[in-house]
């Protein structure tokens, strides 16, 4: 067995660990801070402000008004509550509903279940790039299109949506247009205003926060229906005593996260580009980068390589002591290969031979040479098992 | 997904991997649509067990595509198989090999499946070979 030495995490698109800034931010509303909000006396009143400073603050951060951001308990509820939310509480406005074939599962089963209740969901689907066609989103816009749903950064092979084009099409079709921004809030400056996006989901764990909080930004104009009924907290909207530690750690972690991002992209960029250009340089096996080379995240790389599977890459890249993902059938109890590999046209066989590299702040030069060096090990050692060689 | 400590030990390290040149049989399963290929290659030998003439596996070798469990299946059906008449191969059930592994995940299950379809497929050729 090949003996770990060390261990390398380049797994960020799956969540992150918090930044130490965060958990001393989050330590005093665990400890003698642990009133509820609600309350009225200091206890309360204390959590309520802590909590009504950090709206403020990621408020200010994408360019909206405090009382748009609703704190919720993460990226998938926010998913929902914008979807059903909206459709729910619009239903007399149409039935019909827009979504890409790329997104997050949370929305398209969001989707999937609004129509069990009368509503007509569409996919729209996105070139080989992995980006977004905008001419078959315009021309599948109908008079009863009430919401139109397309994620800002693809969680699996990181291409960057044309968030401006969508929202300006659906802006001017008045139709209300959402965002799954989950992973690019933190690493793209994002002015939901400017950019005319009516609302936004983030979640805490992808931006060095806490797991367990998560936001829905909503303008102002656009009016839901809540999932979670009962104290009336976050505007009517979202039920629930408050998280008072993840909301304070979200909105610090957040605002590290701005200041280092002009740093940490460019830092980050360099280093994926390193492995994109070593990768596709390999001699030894055919491999594909997924989603677009230029309009994609920062730190994010995907490949197919051809002839392996990648379930058993992964695991045997951990035993190197590396972590990475992949969108291979035989990683789902479901045993289906990536949604979003195959709506960028990967046959199945090019979708289970896939790796998702994803980098985050602390990783350092020196952990990108050590998967470079350990990644070709791995991969001819399953060739050499697999009867396909060329 | 949490594989048993057998899966991992033959993935990790897998017995009888490899082609065997001018082999008797030769039997492949799955299909890369579905993420899984198991080719499987026999050399069968003669002997005399109790004054009885029988055909067994002198060898065998194996090439996966496929993901550790897949890869583990493959390991642990050849040693299983590895000195067995024709006749005691046929019999092993799949089941027997998740047993060796000491368990499978169920969605693993069918790897299993997919072992005994390919050895029976090396058989099968090995004989109709003979035939010609």
């Amino acid at each position: 067995m090949v003996k770990k030495i060390k261990k390398i995490y380049l797994d960020y698109a799956a969540t992150s660990p918090l930044a130490r800034e965060v958990i001393e931010a989050m330590k005093p509303w665990f400890l003698e801070k642990f009133g509820n909000p609600n309350s009225l006396h200091s206890f309360g009143v204390e959590a309520r402000e802590a909590i009504e400073k950090s709206r403020e603050k990621i408020a200010k951060l994408i360019n909206v008004k405090p009382n748009e951001i609703i704190f919720v308990s993460s990226g998938t509820e926010a998913d929902n509550l914008a979807m059903k939310g909206y459709a729910l509480a619009n239903k007399h406005k149409g039935k019909h509903i827009l979504i890409s074939t790329i997104e997050h599962k949370a929305v398209i089963n969001a989707a999937k279940w609004l129509k069990n209740y009368g509503f007509d969901v569409e996919f729209v689907n996105v070139d080989r790039q992995g980006i977004l066609k905008l001419e078959e989103l315009e021309a599948k816009i109908r008079k009863d299109t009430i919401l139109v749903s397309i994620m800002f950064v693809n969680n699996e092979i990181g291409t960057i949506q044309p968030i401006k084009e969508i929202a300006k099409l659906c802006n001017e079709k008045g139709i209300a247009f959402h965002t799954d921004a989950v992973q690019a809030l933190g690493k793209l400056s994002i002015d939901a205003k400017k950019f005319g996006i009516d609302m936004l989901s983030g979640s805490g764990h992808k931006v060095y926060g806490p797991k367990g909080i998560g936001l829905l930004y909503k303008n102002q104009s656009i009016k839901l229906e809540p999932l979670l009924h009962g104290g009336g907290q976050e505007f009517g909207l979202r039920s629930s005593t408050e998280n008072t530690p993840a909301i304070v750690g979200f909105a610090k972690a957040l605002e590290l996260c701005y200041k280092e991002m002009e740093k940490e992209s460019k830092r980050q960029k360099a280093l994926r580009d390193k492995i994109i250009e070593e990768v596709l340089a390999y001699d030894f096996i055919k491999v594909r980068l997924n989603g677009d080379r230029e309009k994609r995240i920062f730190n994010n790389a995907n490949f197919s390589f051809y002839g392996i599977e990648g379930e058993a890459l992964v695991l045997l890249l951990d035993e190197y002591g590396v972590a990475c993902s992949t969108g291979s059938a035989c990683s789902e109890k479901t045993l289906e290969p990536s949604h979003v590999l195959l709506a960028i046209g990967l046959k199945p066989e090019e979708a289970h031979g896939s790796l998702r590299v994803t980098l985050g702040r602390y990783t350092s030069k020196k952990d990108i040479d050590y998967f470079l060096d350990v990644l070709p090990k791995a991969i001819k050692r399953l060739k050499e098992i697999s009867p396909y060689k060329k | 997904m949490l594989y048993s400590k057998k899966v991992m030990q033959h993935f990790l390290k897998p017995k009888n991997i490899g082609k065997i040149k001018n082999a008797d049989g030769i039997g492949k399963a799955g299909n890369p649509v579905c993420g899984d290929v198991m080719v499987l290659y026999i050399k069968v030998g003669k002997r005399k067990k109790k004054g009885k003439k029988e055909e067994y596996i002198k060898d065998i070798k194996f090439e996966t595509l496929g993901c550790a469990a897949a890869i583990a299946v493959s390991s642990m059906l050849t040693e299983m198989v590895k000195g067995k008449s024709l006749e005691e191969a046929r019999k092993i059930d799949n089941k027997e090999i998740v047993k060796a592994l000491g368990d499978l995940p169920k969605e693993k299950f069918h790897c299993s499946v997919l072992g005994k379809q390919a050895l029976e497929a090396a058989i099968k050729d090995y004989e109709r070979k003979k035939k010609n």
